[in-house]
């Protein structure tokens, strides 16, 4: 187990380092998150839609899509010189390259919600501030196993052609559950209701983390293996 | 060292690799000669355990970790400096920190690479990038060697070094296969040599005091034409 | 006889006692009385959505089996079976709309059942996108399973999800579909017409699957 996790740790620190080094999934990302924000803002009615009812949707509309730029991300760079062979062959099990993977997409993914949120508040002048530990836990709930399948299909799609496009289509049905459920919350944080309130969402967003987080783990050596 | 029994690799109705079955000892070097499309490629994979066979079984005394692998490509991350990868794949290996830094010096001036060893991967020249491909490949001092086409983008200067390499590895009793279309290549490293064609082995023995030229005539005649 | 003749045969079957089912549906199956005739489009609407997910079950059934035993069959039924469920997809996805626009008023509303099935469709989709984008046949079964295996998992975390939004926000529905307790000729004709898709299906695949092992073979 120590070693999965030192493994584990040892590939996110990598790939957190390319990505830092070369910028370029991180900087569209944000570029893209401000973008939808502006136009969300530019495209609503301010006498006839307050904000706060749209609030969540676009704030979550805005997180999935560049969540999903940033997955494909994960195993470009793995393809470009056939690495994914070397990691493959390497004496680390494949759940530590998963868990790797996965660990520095969520990293990248919180770093974009975090520019995010800040953006927001900005814009949209929305105090998310009050009720930050409960958003705080749904953010982490809803992303956990949605990214986890987006890693695993991210593996399988950057070898096939048109890549970029491919993804979206496939992970679309599975945003689903995790993005219903937490524009519900968030619905209800934004109003100033107590998050037990939203106590079957939350068991949702549990249930569906678990699920996907085992299945992806146990599938991934197929989707790497030939 | 490593052994492989009857392997055969097919789906559906293509077979790539038709009951394949050798064995190789400590210091042998095993070339073989193929044509594209022979299986070559397939058979260092499924020798690695990149590749499941259908059916048949190969090994490699001491696992994964004994093996040093040179694919088509050169298994680096552009965006790492050539020190950043070796150190990466060291550390996979578990190599001690310690004996890490050493073993990367001594690769890295050995293979000529000393004045590259702070840049980019990305910006190196062909033959530049195949040198720190074949450091990576012996960067935890592997016991077997599975080399695709090591000498292709190499210079002759760089060939022969990575010739005299090899050589010196076999001494010190490491067990390589390498795989290859053209018959000038290899031929002095080969203690056995073996030809194949859509997935078997034709003719494989010991190399003898054959040169080039004659290994060249036996494998017309066993493969036909080319 | 080939499998894809005996395909052929069991479709056109199918397509006869299907043509019998709407005879019966027409003739001899009372009218409903508050959906008048446009009642009658539930003898294909409703056995279609039973096609196509007995499709995706079988889909994510043959794609378990084919990680366990890689089976390269299995993996041409499981594409077998994903196209004609994209097919049956189709058919309840246009009939649903001609039925809800003179019953319901819309011609779609975010149902919990509406949006499974259109979920189900964009599964269908993406699961055939993948296949046509991948060349290797060995890679190609080996994706296509993860994301049939995957997808059938999804399914009941988007039924309850879409199930748990319509109940937390209750709202009126016009017309809402309660389960009807079907008088026993309307029944019986459903079941028939259960019976029927089943058997559509079954042709379908297998003229579908015969069509995959010649290309496997080219």
């Amino acid at each position: 187990m120590r070693e999965l996790v030192r493994h584990a740790w040892l590939i996110a620190r990598k790939d957190l380092q390319l990505e830092f080094r070369s910028r370029t999934a991180l900087a569209s990302a944000f570029v893209f998150t401000a973008l939808v924000l502006v136009i969300f803002e530019h495209g609503r009615d301010p006498t006839a839609v307050p904000t706060i009812d749209l609030a969540p949707s676009i704030l979550w509309v805005t997180f999935s899509f560049a969540a999903m730029l940033g997955l494909n991300r994960a195993f470009q760079a793995e393809l470009e010189n056939q690495a994914l062979d070397g990691l493959l062959l390497a004496p680390i099990s494949r759940t530590s390259l998963f868990w790797g993977k996965l660990g520095a997409n969520l990293v990248f993914v919180a770093l974009v919600q975090i520019v995010g949120v800040l953006l927001f508040i900005l814009f949209f002048n929305v105090p998310v501030w009050r009720v930050w530990l409960p958003f705080l836990l749904v953010c982490a709930l809803a992303t956990v196993g949605f990214i986890a399948v987006g890693t695993l299909f991210s593996a399988m799609v950057v070898r096939t052609r048109f890549a970029e496009l491919m993804l979206p289509v496939l992970l679309l049905p599975f945003l689903l559950p995790p993005l219903i459920a937490a524009v519900a919350i968030t619905v209800k944080l934004f109003a100033g209701r107590p998050l037990s309130e939203s106590g079957g969402w939350l068991r949702l967003l549990a249930g569906y983390d678990l699920a996907f987080v085992s299945l992806t783990t146990l599938l991934f050596p197929s989707a790497v293996t030939e | 060292m490593l052994w492989a029994r009857e392997l055969s690799h097919a789906f559906g109705a293509i077979r790539a690799l038709d009951g394949i079955s050798f064995t190789l000892d400590r210091g042998r070097t095993l070339v073989i000669f193929g044509p594209n499309g022979a299986g070559k490629t397939t058979l260092l994979r499924v020798l690695a355990g990149l590749v499941r066979p259908t059916s048949g079984s190969a090994g490699v005394e001491g696992g994964r970790r004994a093996i040093g692998w040179i694919g088509h490509q050169s298994q680096l991350y552009g965006h790492l400096t050539v020190r950043e990868n070796l150190r990466f794949w060291g550390t996979l290996y578990d190599v001690p920190a310690g004996d890490l830094e050493h073993r990367v010096g001594e690769l890295l001036s050995r293979l000529g690479l000393d004045a590259r060893a702070g840049q980019q991967v990305r910006t190196l020249s062909r033959g530049e990038t195949q040198r720190a491909a074949i450091a990576r490949a012996l960067v935890h001092d592997p016991a077997v060697l599975l080399l695709d086409e090591p000498f292709t983008g190499l210079d002759r200067l760089a060939a022969e070094e990575l010739g005299r390499l090899l050589g010196e590895l076999a001494a010190r009793g490491r067990a390589t296969v390498l795989v290859t279309h053209d018959v000038k290549e290899g031929t002095e490293l080969a203690s056995d040599v073996a030809f194949m064609r859509t997935g078997r082995f034709v003719a494989i023995g010991p190399r003898g005091s054959r040169d080039a030229a004659q290994l060249t005539v036996a494998y017309r005649e066993a493969v036909g034409g080319a | 006889m080939t499998l894809a003749q005996r395909g052929r045969w069991i479709t056109l079957g199918a397509l006869v006692l299907l043509a019998g089912i709407y005879v019966r549906a027409l003739r001899y199956t009372p009218v409903e009385l508050f959906q008048g005739p446009a009642q009658k489009i539930f003898y294909l609407h409703v056995p279609a959505a039973w096609s196509a997910m007995l499709s995706m079950g079988l889909v994510g059934l043959a794609s378990i089996l084919f990680l366990v035993m890689k089976d390269a069959r299995l993996d041409r039924f499981a594409a077998a079976s994903a196209e004609v469920g994209t097919v049956f997809c189709c058919v309840m996805l246009t009939t649903g709309p001609l039925w809800a626009r003179p019953i319901w008023g819309t011609w779609w509303t975010w149902d919990a059942r509406l949006t499974l099935t259109l979920m189900l469709f964009f599964l269908f989709i993406g699961y055939q996108v993948l296949r046509g984008a991948v060349t290797d046949p060995r890679l190609r079964a080996n994706y296509a399973a993860v994301v049939g295996i995957c997808g059938l998992i999804l399914l009941p975390f988007i039924h309850l999800s879409v199930y748990l939004f319509r109940t937390l926000h209750p709202q009126p529905i016009v017309l809402k579909p309660s389960a009807p307790s079907l008088p026993p000729e309307m029944l019986v004709t459903l079941l028939l017409s259960f019976g029927v898709f089943t058997l559509l299906y079954v042709g379908f695949v297998m003229q579908r699957y015969a069509l995959g092992e010649v290309g496997s073979d080219a």
